[in-house]
C-alpha cells in the first residue's frame, strides 16, 4: 500500500487540528505556543508533500518554503517564550484566563 | 576502553591502575559490568518513572546513532546519508534533552542544578562545534563524510598528506573542534556537570546500577563518535600518512588515528584541573566563537588565493592576526589574565 | 515509499501530538511534543527531503524543546499541572478536521501516487539558497537577529 497524496494531506490535517486543539483548549500559555508550533509543522508537511507529488523536474520550492518556515517558527517560539517569562514575572501566573487586564 | 583509561590515568599519576583482574587488569570491565548489573535498581519514590527510565535509554540511543555515518574504512560507512555531518549534529543535540530528562526525572535539586549546568555548557559549545566544521564543508562543498575523506586523498610533494589539519585554518579548526568535543562529552577539564566533588554526580545522582553504567557507556560512545568525526573531517579519515605505508588496510589507519585522539582525551583528563562554569561560558562565547569565524574567513582566503603556498601563508596571517587581537582584547578585560591574589592582612 | 513505515510513523506522530495537546502533566506534554517532531522529521525523510528533516530535528528537538522545558521550569508556581480543559476547543478542532478531510477526499485530482524524483541533494538546496532565494535568506537572518535581541531584552531583569 503506497500512500497517495491524499493520505499525507489527511495526516497533516490531523496534525493541524491537534495543534488547534492544543492552542484553543489549554489554559497554560506555553501549551498554546506548542499548539502553534504543531500547526506550523503540519503546514510544512503539506508543502513538502505537494512538492514531492508534483511534476517531475521542478525546482525545490516546497523544500525552500519549509526550510524558511522552520527558521521563522523557531524565532517566533523564542520570542513567545520570552514573553511568557516576562508576563509571569509581572503577573505571577501563566494561566491565560487570568491575564485579562490591559493595565499593568 | 574504560580499563585503558584507568590505567593510563593511573600511570600519569604515578601509580598502577587496576591490575588484579586478569592479566594487566584487562578483564576489569567485565568485573565492572557484573558489579553494575547485580546492583539494586533504586528509583526515588517521587520521581517521574517514565522520564527517569527513558533518559539513559535516549542518551545511549543518540550516541550510538551518531556512530553510523562515520566512514571507518574504504566503503565501510554504516549509513550514507547525503547530509551526514548534519545528521551527526542533529542526533547530538537530542542528548541535551535527554540530560534534562535525567535531571528533572530524579526529583532532586542537585540533579536539576547539574542538568541545567550541563545543558548550558552543551548548548554554548554546540555553536563552535558546528561553525568549526563549516570551513571543511565549504572547501569540500559537500556534507557527506565519504566525500570529505575523498577530498583529503593524495600527497603534496609526494610526502605530506593532504589532510586538512596541515592547513592553518584546518589546524585551528581541529583544535577548536576537539575542545568543543571535550565539552560536549562532559569530560575533564569541563566536567562540571559530573561534579564528583561538587554536586555529587550532577544529573546522574539518582541513578544506580545499570542505568548509571548506561550513562557512562553513552559518554564513552560519544567520545568515540566525536573523535571519529574529527578523524574524518580533519585527519584524513582512513587515508594512510605516507605512500610507503599504503599497503595497510584502511580501517587500521582509521583506528590508529582514533586511538591517538582517545589517548589525547585521556591525557587531557589526567593533566588539567576542572574549570569553573563561568570560565567555560566565557571561553565559549568570547574566544571560541570569534576564532571559529576567523577559521571560516581563513578557509575562504586559502581557497581563493589558490590552494598552494600563497594561500597557506595568507590564511596563516588571518588566523594569527585574529588570535593576537583576541588575546590582547580579552586580557584587557582581565577575564583570562593571570590571577591576582589577595591575602588576609 | 514504504506503506508499512508510513502507517507506523503516522500512528506514532499523531499519538504523540495528541498526548502533547491533552496531557495535564506539563513535562510529559513537552516531551511528547519532541517525539511528535521526530515523527514529522521521519515523514520528511520518507518524502525525500532529508535535509529539512535533519534541520527540523536539530532546531525543534535540540533547541525549541529545550527552550520550552526551561520556560516550564522558570514559570512554575502552581502545582505543575495544567488544570482545566476547554471542551469548546475540542469541538472546533474536530469540526476543522472534518471539514479539511471532506475537502481532501472530494478532490479527485489529489489521489495520485508519487512520481519518481531524483534525490534532492544538499548541493541543490545550497545552490537554490544562494541564487534564487538569497534575499529571503538575508531577511531571515535579519529576522533571527531581531528575534534574538528582542528575546534577550524581554527577559532582562528590570533595573530598579
Amino acid at each position: 500500500m503506497t500512500p497517495t497524496l491524499q493520505v499525507f494531506l489527511i495526516v497533516s490535517a490531523a496534525m493541524f487540528s491537534i495543534g488547534l486543539l492544543a492552542a484553543l483548549s489549554r489554559r497554560h500559555a506555553i501549551f498554546i505556543l506548542i499548539g502553534i508550533e504543531m500547526m506550523l509543522a503540519a503546514a510544512n508537511l503539506n508543502f513538502i508533500a505537494f512538492w514531492r507529488f508534483g511534476p517531475q523536474h521542478q525546482p525545490p520550492i516546497g523544500v525552500m518554503i519549509a526550510l524558511f518556515s522552520i527558521a521563522i517558527a523557531a524565532a517566533e517560539a523564542a520570542v513567545g517564550l520570552a514573553m511568557v517569562i516576562a508576563v509571569y514575572r509581572h503577573y505571577h501566573t501563566t494561566n491565560v484566563d487570568q491575564l485579562d487586564q490591559l493595565r499593568g | 576502553m574504560s580499563v585503558l583509561e584507568r590505567k593510563i590515568l593511573a600511570r600519569m599519576q604515578n601509580r598502577y591502575g587496576p591490575n588484579r583482574v586478569g592479566p594487566f587488569g584487562l578483564f576489569q570491565p567485565i568485573a565492572d559490568g557484573i558489579k553494575m548489573l547485580i546492583k539494586e535498581d533504586i528509583v526515588p519514590a517521587r520521581a517521574d518513572k517514565i522520564v527517569h527510565f527513558l533518559a539513559p535509554v535516549l542518551i545511549a540511543a543518540a550516541a550510538i546513532l551518531a556512530l553510523g555515518i562515520i566512514p571507518y574504512g574504504r566503503n565501510m560507512t554504516p549509513f550514507t546519508i547525503d547530509g551526514g555531518v548534519l545528521f551527526f549534529f542533529a542526533v547530538g543535540s537530542t542528548t541535551e534533552l535527554a540530560v534534562f530528562m535525567a535531571g528533572w526525572g530524579s526529583n532532586n535539586k542537585f540533579s536539576m542544578l547539574g542538568a541545567m549546568r550541563a545543558i548550558a555548557q552543551m548548548i554554548s559549545y554546540e555553536l563552535p562545534l558546528i561553525i568549526t566544521v563549516l570551513p571543511v564543508v565549504m572547501v569540500v562543498s559537500s556534507l557527506t563524510p565519504d566525500r570529505i575523506v575523498a577530498a583529503q586523498a593524495g600527497y603534496t610533494f609526494g610526502l605530506v598528506p593532504r589532510w586538512f589539519v596541515f592547513t592553518p585554518w584546518g589546524a585551528a579548526a581541529f583544535v577548536l573542534f576537539f575542545v568543543s568535543g571535550l565539552v560536549e562529552s562532559n569530560r575533564t577539564p569541563f566536567d562540571v556537570p559530573e561534579g564528583e566533588s561538587e554536586i555529587v554526580a550532577g544529573h546522574m545522582t539518582e541513578y544506580s546500577g545499570f542505568k548509571y553504567a548506561t550513562f557512562f557507556l553513552a559518554e564513552y560512545i560519544g567520545m568515540f563518535a566525536i573523535s571519529g568525526l574529527s578523524v574524518t573531517l580533519f585527519l584524513g579519515g582512513w587515508h594512510a600518512p605516507g605512500r610507503a605505508v599504503d599497503f595497510l588496510p584502511s580501517y587500521v589507519w582509521f583506528f590508529t588515528k582514533l586511538s591517538a585522539l582517545l589517548f589525547v582525551y585521556i591525557w587531557v583528563r589526567g593533566t588539567l584541573p576542572r574549570t569553573r562554569i563561568d570560565q567555560i561560558m566565557n571561553f565559549a562565547w568570547k574566544f571560541m566563537l570569534p576564532m571559529a569565524f576567523a577559521c571560516i574567513i581563513a578557509a575562504a582566503v586559502w581557497h581563493y588565493a589558490g590552494r598552494g603556498l600563497r594561500g597557506w601563508l595568507w590564511s596563516l596571517l588571518v588566523i594569527t592576526t585574529v588570535y593576537t587581537m583576541l588575546s590582547v582584547v580579552l586580557d584587557m578585560g582581565r577575564k583570562f589574565a593571570p590571577r591576582v591574589y589577595r591575602f588576609a592582612e | 515509499m514504504n506503506g508499512a513505515a508510513f502507517v507506523i510513523i503516522a500512528i506514532c506522530t499523531l499519538a504523540a501530538a495528541l498526548a502533547a495537546a491533552t496531557l495535564p502533566n506539563l513535562m510529559h506534554a513537552a516531551l511528547s511534543f519532541a517525539v511528535a517532531f521526530v515523527g514529522i522529521a521521519a515523514f520528511f525523510f520518507l518524502l525525500g527531503a532529508e535535509f529539512v528533516g535533519l534541520a527540523l530535528v536539530f532546531i525543534y528537538v535540540g533547541a525549541v524543546a529545550v527552550l520550552i522545558v526551561f520556560t516550564i521550569l522558570l514559570t512554575r508556581r502552581d502545582a505543575g499541572k495544567d488544570h482545566g480543559f476547554n471542551w469548546g476547543g475540542a469541538i472546533v478542532a474536530l469540526a476543522v478536521f472534518g471539514g479539511l478531510t471532506w475537502a481532501i477526499l472530494k478532490t479527485q485530482s489529489l489521489a495520485m501516487l508519487a512520481p519518481h524524483m531524483a534525490t534532492l541533494t544538499v548541493k541543490r538546496i545550497g545552490t537554490a539558497l544562494m541564487t534564487t532565494y538569497v534575499w529571503p535568506l538575508q531577511c531571515v537572518g535579519l529576522l533571527l537577529t531581531a528575534a534574538l535581541i528582542g528575546a534577550l531584552i524581554l527577559v532582562l531583569e528590570e533595573k530598579r
